[in-house]
């Protein structure tokens, strides 16, 4: 089995799955760049124009941002149980957690869909019609949708890549031992981590 | 050569089962191919496309500068060419020219590696790449942008008729290949070594890339973000950078260029690499002061993200920012001197062959130190202030991009031709054309940090009669290096078929990559090297090489010919 999953460069599993984490590691330090970007837009605006960006930031749903929360941060422990599993060699369990991390996955999707046809009707959308007088406001929901689609489309990139390795398993094409499973894991983690940012910068700013 | 292989016979030619040029045929071999050799000419062959489509504009800016008068372009074409040669040239040849070329092709080989630690992934950036290219086509066959390579705001995101969108998804497609590039580069270097290739064994050329993948892993994505900005606000109008309602434009120019200024040693570090190869082995000396050469390299790296206000001298930044930038933009500079330095004294008492990547590398001393020096003119507040949006910026990053990054390609081209094709390109013409590439540089830009001073704005298609000697000087020479960029692509190609056939180690130098046959075998090495020594061993330690007694002069490492 271990040889299936050995490929060109390599001399060894042990070295192969290192590199495997190792480079996931320096493209997460890449997309902590591409997030630490909108974020320092996001902070230079705040202190801007603090009364608008909390006055805006009191429109967002906590409701709906708090069951994200709590979801994503769930999804996270049944992803980290998965790769773990793989990597002992646990075919059901792998199996049944990674099933588990996707249906945790689309319900945050789902509740994000809700929030935005909620925000939508609220005329929470920069433009004309918007609903808050102070132009700074806008700019706030500005990040707001700028933000969550960029990481609910980070979102959804992770759900393919799950799915892909739950097929990959279910069928045997994909040996439990592939370093996939863990740098897939590393890629759901720091997704969620882009949340726990998120959450406090867009629902409790200005709750306080 | 060095004591490490003599005893290990290597053959100068691989089987043709072996040959990673000959081993598969047919195109779906090339397409499909994960071989880091392989996909190093693919992205030559690419980028060779990007150079012609970003030289032709030049071509057309050049053209029309020839008379005061606007005859040949209008002003919105024009703006539409340097826009398109900017971004091409950026973008599609030089930031991706000498890594994904050179550092394809001789990274595995130089660190005793059968491939790239991720060689699928190096195959896939290969065609984000591609795929990026048509959408920069298509860019210019939907009518081009006329916003500048820089994008400024609120030019771009609400007055600028030209197909932005479209050109911000080709830089940030292409944004993706460089960024899966450097994480396999980075992760090759970690993790690939040979057995005793400690991290200060390694080439310098090796150390080059690692510095500027780096760079390219924790810069490109700020780039990223910043066109994804100015595309929402432009396609949604959403407000960021919107000053009628409250945004803040100046914010897009700070993210830009904490992108940009990182971004020009993105496009010279690898030059740094090459010519410390170059300049070693024609000389025939230990490089001087190698652990300097490495520090200085990751100096440049870390502070090259701290600079990024000297772009901004003018844009109504506080006066105390000013001062911080034009200090630390002074500090960024003392590590390219100390290369530079150091490259000069690796040449003192050596002996010194000026075959043509010799020629080459000497040339971008030359240009680097003046392109260098003209940086720190620009980096003082109050000459930056006369200076700003002149010829005189245009000169000194050509000077740097243009005279180094271009000569330093061309230089490590020449030197490993070959390595990558296993044949000789002929010498004669190889100097003719370096020492052309030099003058014809020289007198296309030169008069442009003349004309510059004197106050001659860029970016306009036409200007007052007195610049008129200037600007035909510069044509002139633009001519020259048109001739002098294309006779390497003729003799070069001429060479695959006519060149002589190349020895295992035809300069007799020293790296990894030259203990194999030429062109190396599909998995480079038929057994894996061990190093047991430091890089550059062209004469014992702790000693200069023989002065008396030099070896003979020997053209093209003296083969029979
Ligand atoms: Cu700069």
């Amino acid at each position: 089995m271990s040889e299936a999953a050995l490929h060109k460069p390599w001399r060894s599993l042990r070295r192969q799955r290192e590199a495997a984490e190792f480079g996931l590691w320096v493209f997460l330090a890449s997309e902590v760049m591409f997030f630490a970007c909108a974020l320092t837009g996001y902070a230079v605006n705040r202190v801007l124009w603090p009364e608008a960006f909390a006055a805006a930031a009191r429109e967002t749903n906590v409701l709906y941002g708090t069951i994200n929360t709590g979801i994503l941060l769930t999804s996270s422990l049944t992803m980290a149980v998965a790769a773990e599993s793989a990597r002992a060699g646990l075919r059901r369990l792998t199996l049944v957690c990674l099933g588990v991390t996707i249906a945790f996955g689309l319900a945050f999707l789902m509740v994000k869909g809700l929030e935005y046809a909620e925000d939508i009707e609220k005329h929470l959308v920069p433009g004309p019609g918007f609903r808050l007088d102070q132009p700074a406001a806008q700019i706030f929901f500005a990040f707001y949708w700028l933000l969550t689609a960029v990481h609910a489309l980070h979102m959804t990139i992770g759900l393919c890549l799950v799915g892909t390795l739950l097929a990959q398993a279910w069928r045997g094409s994909r040996p439990l031992s592939s370093p996939a499973f863990e740098a897939a894991g590393l890629y759901w983690h720091f997704v969620d981590l882009v949340w726990i940012f998120l959450y406090p910068l867009l629902y409790l700013a200005g709750r306080s | 050569m060095s004591g490490l292989t003599a005893e290990r016979a290597i053959p100068d030619r691989p089987g043709r089962a072996e040959n990673y040029l000959t081993a598969e045929t047919g195109l779906a071999s090339w397409l499909l191919t994960t071989d880091h050799k392989r996909i190093g000419l693919l992205y030559m062959a690419a980028i060779t496309v990007f150079f012609f489509l970003g030289g032709a504009a030049a071509f057309l800016l050049r053209l029309e500068l020839f008379t005061p008068e606007g005859d040949l372009l209008s002003a919105d074409s024009y703006n539409r060419a340097f826009t398109f040669h900017g971004v091409v040239m950026v973008w599609f040849f030089l930031i991706p020219s000498i890594p994904n070329i050179l550092g394809n092709f001789m990274l595995p080989l130089m660190i005793g590696a059968k491939d790239l630690a991720f060689p699928r992934l190096n195959l896939i950036s290969w065609y984000i790449f591609v795929a990026a290219g048509l959408i920069a086509v298509y860019t210019l066959v939907s009518g081009g942008v006329d916003t500048g390579w820089t994008f400024y705001t609120p030019l771009t995101t609400a007055f600028s008729n030209g197909n932005v969108l479209a050109a911000a998804a080709a830089v940030f497609v292409a944004g993706f290949s460089t960024i899966a590039t450097a994480v396999n580069f980075i992760a090759t270097v970690h993790l690939l070594r040979a057995p005793g290739l400690t991290w200060f064994r390694l080439p310098l050329f090796v150390w080059a890339i690692y510095a500027t993948s780096i760079v390219m892993v924790l810069a490109t994505p700020v780039l990223a973000m910043v066109l994804l900005l100015i595309s929402a606000e432009r396609a949604f109008g959403i407000p960021i950078f919107d000053p009628l309602r409250g945004g803040d434009p100046i914010l897009f120019q700070h993210l830009f260029w904490f992108y940009s200024h990182p971004a020009v040693y993105i496009m010279i570090l690898p030059s740094f690499g090459v010519i410390s190869e170059v300049v070693t082995c024609y000389a025939r000396r230990r490089v001087f002061g190698y652990s300097f050469m490495v520090y200085a390299l990751l100096w440049i790296a870390l502070v090259g993200f701290l600079v990024w206000g000297h772009h901004m001298f003018v844009s109504g930044q506080s006066l105390f920012a000013n001062l911080v930038f034009s200090f630390l933009s002074f500090v960024v500079a003392v590590p390219s001197a100390i290369k530079v330095f150091n490259w000069t004294a690796t040449l003192y008492r050596g002996q010194i062959v000026f075959d043509a990547p010799m020629i080459y590398a000497l040339g971008f001393i030359g240009l680097f130190t003046i392109g260098g020096l003209t940086g720190l003119f620009l980096a003082s507040v109050p000459v930056d202030i006369h200076v700003t949006d002149t010829y005189f910026v245009v000169a000194h990053f050509h000077y740097i991009m243009v005279g180094g990054a271009v000569s330093a390609l061309y230089g490590g081209l020449s030197y490993w031709w070959p390595k990558i094709t296993g044949r000789m390109y002929p010498e004669a013409w190889a100097r003719f054309a370096a020492v052309m590439m030099f003058f014809g540089f020289g007198f296309t830009f030169f008069p442009m940090f003349i004309m510059g001073f004197l106050g001659m704005p860029r970016r306009y298609h036409v200007y007052p009669q007195e610049f008129q000697v200037w600007h035909v000087l510069a044509s002139g020479g633009a001519l020259i290096l048109a001739v002098a960029y294309l006779l390497p692509m003729g003799y070069l190609a001429w060479s695959l078929i006519w060149g002589r056939r190349a020895i295992a180690n035809p300069w007799g130098a020293t790296g990894l990559e030259w203990q194999t046959s030429s062109p190396p075998p599909t998995e480079n090495f038929d057994t894996p090297p061990v190093v047991v020594q430091g890089p550059y061993n062209y004469h014992p330690e702790h000693e200069g090489p023989p002065a008396m007694d030099r070896e003979p002069h020997s053209p093209q490492g003296g083969q029979p010919v």
